[in-house]
């Protein structure tokens, strides 16, 4: 089953080139991840989707926690959650097919950043099926290029993964 | 002290001095030049060694020895390159350690320069933390943390890059009053419910057996151990770094279990119901084919290190925590249940299983290492290099304290004994030292040699000399059909070759010679080398084959 990891770490050089060491010398796979910093600017956040038993699960959680750059690892797999993902699409669009393609990004909600005589690019935010479905959408026109960010995920409602406070507890929900 | 203009180099001195570390193990070069011109005017003394990786063996065998973490110092480039299996031997046997490394100035960096490697880059996954440090406000602090990280919880090696220009800045010195690593937690709570878990499970148990590691002696939990033991009247086994965390003449006592351990271990593990591991992390050497280990047994595990558990063999009661404080949580609650079949049952097996080899034919290396726990008393200090010997000289010599057992146990590596040896010497200049060696592991590091006559270190190198690599020869008869490939040995002269040194060379070629030679090595009180000419082909016995469950021994 698909886990997403919400991981906060020290704003330190190098953390992401220990976080990914780490699932390579230990044979994790990474399904995506995402960094970018806090609120804090001396904290990061991880997104970080992996695939996985309950003790492969297990053995990466403490595994992590023993980078002393980690901060805080919370498996907001099971909660109640609200995740993105933004992605850009190329896509072929000659005169013929322009307007059945406007079409569909009307229906995804999607937009359009940038426009030439023979492509379109498309603006697409959502959760992975909302994505993929319009992925498959545009396919039969020809995908020229795309580019994902991977998935940023939080809570939903009052309750934080992170909160300001730095401590690292073992976040069991 | 503050407002005082220090330079970095001085900073980094200075706060090293303030950990209390009096001696450092090390080898200049440029990028460490600034540092090597304080340490002229420092109090602390300074070994040099022969090559940066008997730097780093030399500390991990300080450490090891005195408990208090071991530092080494070296330039950058090759001179950091050269610490690598040092740091990586260090962190598979949870030693503390802090290595300090020349770097190329800030400005320099990311170039390519001349002696510039990428070290926290290259050392990320054999040190415990490492840092490069960016600032020269940051020095003092990141060696306080440094060594808070290297001493805590489970321990290990931590490296500290500094670049020549931040050693060369002129800042004020503040010394810093605590550590700030939000991230960094040395040691899990405990669960007492785990403990009223584990007592019970021991009340149940009819044939119980302590597992114990490495990590009975780091923490210091020897007496707790010894106690468990006897309350229980339960058997304890050790792994080849628990050895001397239970006294090796106690009639509880087992040996070491595993690939090469005694029959009655492995056979205690296969047939018992409860297994305690205290401080150990279930090796594959340890457990043979995991599927079949301990397979008829609840295992409790007690670890400071909670990703070692359900890591290699999913165990059923877990308690993280220091082994020492948690045994003494145990102790408290503990109902003895002493179980006079088991006890029976082992005594049987410890009859009819002894270790034992052929006392006929030429020097025996069993028959040396005994000598030297005779002629000791079993009080020497012993490292080892890697293979037959150290195999060898886990099972006859009868370690019975903690920290007399130096050996390189989880990264296997050979040439780690001699300088090893000169960093226990130098932490216990009182005692006798020994490094029970083979001809192959000797000139791993046999330059460092000259380290012990240049401090007139009296460490003794016993040489178990049978002219091969006498392990991978042995597996080649065993495995490989005997097909000896490159695996015998064209050595030099070890006598010549101590002398040039400047030490003292002994052969000994009869077992008659053997003790004289031994005693007269200890008395010298010099560097000594002995060159003991033993059975060529004698095999470490017994074994389980790799992949093998652990009843399934040969020989």
């Amino acid at each position: 089953m698909k886990h997403t990891l919400s991981v906060l770490v020290e704003n330190n050089p190098g953390v992401l080139a220990r976080v990914a060491g780490l699932f390579s010398r230990r044979g994790f796979n990474i399904d995506s991840l995402a960094v970018g910093m806090t609120d804090n600017s001396s904290v990061s956040r991880m997104t970080i989707v992996v695939e996985g038993d309950e003790r492969y699960l297990e053995q990466l959680n403490k595994q992590l926690h023993k980078l002393v750059d980690v901060i805080k690892i919370s498996d907001i797999t099971r909660d109640a959650y609200v995740d993105r993902e933004l992605v850009l699409i190329k896509v072929s669009a000659d005169a013929a097919k322009r307007a059945e393609i406007m079409q569909l990004v009307d229906i995804f909600r999607a937009r359009i950043v940038d426009v030439s005589p023979k492509t379109l690019t498309i603006e697409v935010t959502g959760n992975d099926g909302k994505v993929t479905a319009f992925e498959d959408s545009l396919r039969p026109f020809g995908i020229k290029e795309l580019v994902r960010t991977g998935k940023i995920a939080m809570l939903r409602g009052k309750r934080a993964s992170s909160k300001n406070h730095i401590n690292k507890e073992e976040d069991e929900s | 002290m503050n407002g005082v203009k220090l330079s970095g180099a001085q900073i980094l001195l200075k706060s090293i001095e303030a950990e209390g570390v009096d001696t450092i193990f090390g080898y200049p070069g440029g990028m460490a030049l600034p540092i090597y011109d304080a340490l002229y005017d420092s109090g602390i003394r300074h070994i040099l060694a022969r090559h940066e990786q008997g730097v780093a063996h030399a500390a991990d065998g300080y450490a090891r020895a005195t408990g208090r973490p071991g530092v080494c110092l070296a330039t950058s480039g090759p001179g950091a390159t050269n610490l690598v299996t040092g740091l990586a031997n260090a962190f598979m046997d949870s030693v503390p350690m802090v290595a300090i490394t020349g770097q190329v100035t800030r400005p320099s960096l990311g170039r390519d320069s001349f002696q510039e490697a990428d070290i926290t880059g290259i050392t990320m996954p054999i040190t415990k933390h490492n840092f490069l440090v960016k600032e020269p406000a940051e020095l003092a602090r990141t060696v306080k943390e440094a060594f808070y990280i290297a001493t805590t919880g489970r321990p290990g090696p931590v490296l500290i890059d500094v670049p020549s220009d931040i050693s060369l800045s002129q800042i004020d010195y503040k010394p810093p009053y605590e550590v700030n690593l939000p991230g960094y937690k040395p040691a899990p709570n405990t669960a007492p419910r785990k403990i009223m878990e584990a007592a019970q499970a021991i009340a149940d148990a009819r044939r119980p057996l302590i597992y114990a590691g490495g990590g009975v002696v780091i923490s210091g939990a020897h007496n707790e151990l010894l106690k468990l033991a006897e309350m229980l009247a339960a058997p304890v086994t050790c792994t080849l770094m628990g050895l001397g965390g239970f006294p090796g003449n106690h009639p509880l006592f087992l040996g070491m279990l595993g690939m090469h351990g005694t029959k009655y271990a492995n056979f205690a593990v296969s047939d018992c119901d409860l297994l305690i591991a205290v401080g150990a992390r279930f090796d594959n050497r340890v457990t043979g084919k995991v599927e079949t280990f301990a397979s008829k047994a609840k295992i409790i595990h007690i670890d400071i290190d909670p990703a070692e558990i359900d890591k290699n063999v999913k165990v059923d009661i877990p308690i993280e925590g220091d082994v020492k404080i948690v045994l003494d949580q145990l102790l408290a609650v503990l109902r003895p249940n002493l179980e006079e079949a088991w006890r029976e049952k082992i005594k049987a097996w410890k009859r009819e299983y002894p270790l034992k080899y052929c006392k006929s034919g030429n020097i025996k290396p069993q028959y040396v290492i005994q000598e030297i726990y005779n002629l000791t008393e079993g009080n020497a200090r012993i490292t080892t290099e890697v293979g037959q010997h150290q195999m060898w000289t886990a099972q006859y010599y009868s370690f019975t304290k903690p920290r007399s057992f130096i050996t390189s146990g989880g990264l296997g590596t050979m040439g780690f004994g001699l300088p090893a040896a000169i960093g226990v010497q130098v932490g216990c200049p009182d005692e006798v030292v020994f490094d029970i060696a083979g001809d192959g592991s000797i000139q791993m590091n046999i330059q460092e040699l000259c380290t012990a006559v240049n401090y007139n270190l009296p460490i003794n190198v016993a040489i178990l000399n049978n002219g091969y690599l006498g392990l991978v020869r042995q597996w080649q008869e065993m495995f490989y059909n005997r097909r000896y490939s490159q695996s015998e040995l064209l050595n030099p002269d070890f006598v010549k070759l101590a002398e040039a040194y400047g030490a003292v060379g002994i052969r000994v070629t009869s077992k008659e010679e053997v003790a004289p030679a031994l005693q007269r090595a200890i008395q010298l009180k010099k560097p000594v080398m002995l060159d003991i000419v033993i059975d060529r082909e004698d095999n470490v016995l017994p074994i389980v084959p790799p992949g093998e469950s652990l009843d399934k021994m040969l020989g």
